[in-house]
């Protein structure tokens, strides 16, 4: 075969392992509950795919051309430890072995079980996220333990200890239950944010980190709408997303400086983004009963209409922020509920705001001393701003941000 | 529990040293020291002269082998040290991404060895 067309090859396979890896370990774990060796099993699949497609062609079904040459690796994996363990869902599936494993053109979508089976109360919360990454988009240990700032070794040790749990812990690949299903729900849509938000915070842009996270949180959001699509919360959160993506480019300027949302260049946002999210907030406001992410996704539909109008509604920001602190009455939710306060109603009435929130919880929570600094020295109180921002600039993470607050204090 | 963060700065941090007070890694540094007092982590901590001035030591087969500059010859050179209080080790990699060296240099982040030093201070 000619280079180019092992060249294509190799792009056919990297994208039907992206498209179908979450459905293809969804399925494949869905009765063992074992993640762990159904991604040995895929990873299996791939590297014979890369040994045999080349040569002789990608197969008219790759999906399921994969998913049966995992069923037999699983099938040898579980063959190996058969006589250490023989759990009732292994033995069936060595009795479905005798039978001749068939090409399913069609087999059941279990990401949603997956994605709850990730999210479930009895996992660490801290690794719903690096699991979803994992077993739904097939990230490896290495590029999630670098977004998490630990090292590779932590972070895979900590995938296993989960999958551990999630095959030992009698943990059910199944849906919630109606009563449930709100709680259970707001986990996974908490996770997936969770990998945006650590997208969204890296604006270094030197490396990829950031970026790549939050556009697989966004992906990972449009799988979960796709399977649940009558669900207002998660179009609520794709809406959110795609609102902050929209402004990626606007965030920085040609110098890599950092642009607060206030003065960024409206010009720069990404209309076809805004457009889209504006067509999922529609879409879930109109199922009534506004949850955490539609109300956040509104508010920052009020600042994209700055493009059109070239003003910004703060009153209308305001009262969103009202309706989320009784829903979320989160530091985040409460420091922004300050902010626009303060443009709506001046400095003074944001400061009493900031005045409500506990001492004791902000004094590692950067927002809250970057907007006190910023409504100090609209008042002129100089000390006390440069105190603030001091405050601010030490507990920046992003160097942008830290040299914006130290030319900003002055 | 307690961690050290061990601050490796670049030669161009190095230099900053030599600035006025207006420099903003400077100002980073003053901030950022504000910030883990104020949390209420900070335990102690220094700041090192540079590597230039460092003098290592080694005795072999009885003899002083002295030797000019640091011991180890690599780019990002220890700089200066902070050791915390934190919770867990999250807690600390928090403290170190924002620490200003992160950004141009490194840091490193081990917990101390209280049993060990039970051990040999008895």
């Amino acid at each position: 075969m000619s280079g180019s067309g092992q060249k294509s090859t190799h792009r056919t396979i990297e994208r039907v392992a992206r498209e179908s890896y979450g459905r293809l370990v969804a399925y494949l774990s869905s009765h063992t509950r074992d993640v762990a060796s159904a991604e040995d099993a895929l990873s299996n699949a791939l590297v014979a795919a890369l040994k045999t497609w080349p040569h002789e062609g990608v197969p008219q079904n790759p999906e399921a051309w994969l998913l049966t040459t995992a069923r037999h690796s699983l099938i040898d994996l579980v063959r190996h430890q058969r006589v250490a363990v023989a759990s009732e869902p292994t033995l069936l599936l060595l009795s479905e072995e005798s039978k001749e494993v068939t090409l399913p053109a069609e087999f059941p979508d279990e990401r949603l079980k997956l994605l709850f089976v990730c999210a479930h109360p009895a996992i660490d919360p801290a690794m719903h996220t690096p699991l979803m990454l994992q077993t739904v988009l097939g990230l490896d240990a290495a590029r999630i333990a670098h977004a998490f700032l630990v090292s590779p070794t932590t972070m895979g040790q900590r995938l296993v200890r989960a999958k551990t749990k999630i095959r030992d812990g009698g943990i059910q690949f199944e849906v919630p239950h109606e009563r449930e299903l709100p709680q259970r729900l707001d986990a996974v849509l908490e996770a997936i944010y969770a990998a945006f938000g650590i997208g969204w915070d890296d604006m270094t842009g030197v490396d990829q980190r950031g970026r790549d996270l939050a556009e697989e949180a966004i992906w990972l959001a449009r799988v979960l709408l796709q399977l649940m699509p009558g669900e207002a919360e998660v179009r609520g959160l794709l809406a959110l997303m795609l609102h902050c993506e929209a402004r990626r480019a606007a965030r920085r300027g040609p110098d890599g400086r950092y642009v607060p949302l206030s003065e960024q260049d409206s010009q720069q946002w990404s209309l076809p983004l805004i457009e889209e999210a504006e067509r999922h907030l529609a879409e879930a406001s109109s199922r009534g009963c506004a949850g955490r992410f539609q109300l956040e996704a509104a508010i920052q539909s009020v600042h994209a209409e700055r493009a059109r109008s070239g003003r910004t509604e703060w009153v209308a920001i305001m009262l969103f922020y009202e309706h989320l602190i009784r829903i979320s009455p989160t530091l985040g939710t409460r420091t922004g509920y300050a902010a626009a306060v303060a443009e709506a109603k001046g400095p003074e009435a944001g400061l009493v705001v900031l005045g409500t929130i506990d001492l004791g919880s902000v004094s590692g929570y950067q927002p809250y001393w970057a907007v006190r600094a910023h409504l100090l020295q609209r008042l002129g109180k100089t000390p006390e701003a440069t105190d603030a921002f001091d405050r601010a600039i030490g507990l920046a993470e992003d160097p942008a941000v830290r040299q914006f607050l130290l030319q900003r204090r002055g | 529990m307690q961690f050290a963060l061990l601050i490796f700065e670049s030669p161009e941090a190095f230099a900053a040293r030599n600035n006025d007070e207006t420099d903003p890694y400077l100002g980073a540094w003053r901030a950022y020291h504000k910030a883990l007092v104020e949390a209420g982590v900070f335990v102690g901590g220094d700041p090192l002269e540079v590597p230039e001035t460092g003098t290592t030591v080694r005795l072999t087969e009885g003899k002083r082998r002295v030797q000019d500059g640091p011991f180890a010859d690599t780019k990002e050179q220890l700089g200066g040290f902070s050791i915390l209080e934190l919770p867990s080790l999250d807690a600390a990699l928090d403290w170190a991404a924002r620490c200003p060296a992160a950004s141009v240099g490194a840091v490193e982040v081990r917990p101390l060895a209280p049993e060990l030093k039970l051990r040999i201070t008895g």
